[in-house]
């Protein structure tokens, strides 16, 4: 059985090959808007972006948030825009694809805890006629991409890192 | 509003509102059930310029004892470094070390 076609390459020239077949293209392309649709919402589930920083001080927690959320908030709409803008394309820059990855990341992320995914949720087989069966089965088709990307950049790092003084 | 009893204005003593220097601030990343590992190991690389091993080893922390402390320091690096967790999707809370 051949091996499923990597999505994801990184090239001799420092880019990247996305290998989307069109009907994954697809699935992914209305994602980035439903996410900006909602970010600036009180959907309980865009919580999971902006989690306390201090947990037991919500005077803190709150401040800190009034201070970092509008940079928070670009953040995410930008890197969501950029996987819009590009996702037809069959190469990204390093820029684009680490935008890729943090769109797919906060997407997951807001789509996890929509579906309440837990630890035994990776245990369990979905059957087909359980209420959340596409949703799982989109949850877990963008892991298997993020592993890609996540995969792909990771390629580019130092593995003895940077740190001073190790 | 006081009693004018109460003395204008008294030096308090050193105690409980000095600040000792060295006492850092804690930065915590949390476990949650939807991040892959691979990319929160990543971002350890990434954001705090750790070796891969160190990377990993405070991954499988967070992943097995529910959280690791992955950065410290004055409060001011401790927010910058929580507010570059969360830009990254990632649980990170932040405490001063007893």
């Amino acid at each position: 059985m051949p091996l499923p076609q990597r999505r994801v390459k990184r090239t001799r020239r420092g880019g990247f090959e996305l290998n989307l077949p069109p009907e994954e293209r697809e699935v992914l392309r209305s994602l980035p808007a439903q996410l900006r649709e909602i970010l600036p919402s009180e959907d309980p589930a865009v919580g999971r972006l902006f989690p306390p920083a201090y947990p037991h001080d919500p005077d803190n927690s709150a401040e800190f948030l009034r201070l970092v959320r509008d940079d928070l908030l670009a953040g995410h709409v930008e890197a969501l825009q950029v996987m819009e803008s590009t996702l037809d394309a069959r190469r990204l820059t390093e820029d684009q694809l680490v935008s890729w990855l943090g769109a797919l990341n906060d997407i997951r992320l807001v789509l996890g805890t929509k579906l309440d995914v837990s630890e035994e949720t990776y245990d369990r087989e979905v059957p087909d006629d359980h209420p959340e069966a596409a949703g799982l089965a989109l949850y877990f088709y963008l892991g298997w991409l993020e592993e890609q990307v996540v995969e792909a950049l990771a390629q580019g790092l130092d593995p003895a890192g940077t740190e001073a003084g190790g | 509003m006081r009693g004018s009893t109460a003395p204008a204005q008294v030096d308090r003593p050193a105690g409980e509102d000095h600040v000792i220097p060295d006492r850092p601030w804690l930065v915590i990343c949390w476990n949650d059930p939807i991040n892959l590992m691979s990319y929160v190991t990543y971002v350890f690389q990434k954001l705090f310029g750790y070796s891969f091993d160190k990377a990993t080893q405070l991954m499988l922390d967070v992943h097995h004892k529910g959280k690791a402390v992955v950065s410290s320091g004055a409060r001011e690096k401790a927010e910058f470094d929580t507010y570059r967790l969360h830009a990254h999707g990632l649980w990170a809370t932040m405490e001063h070390q007893y």
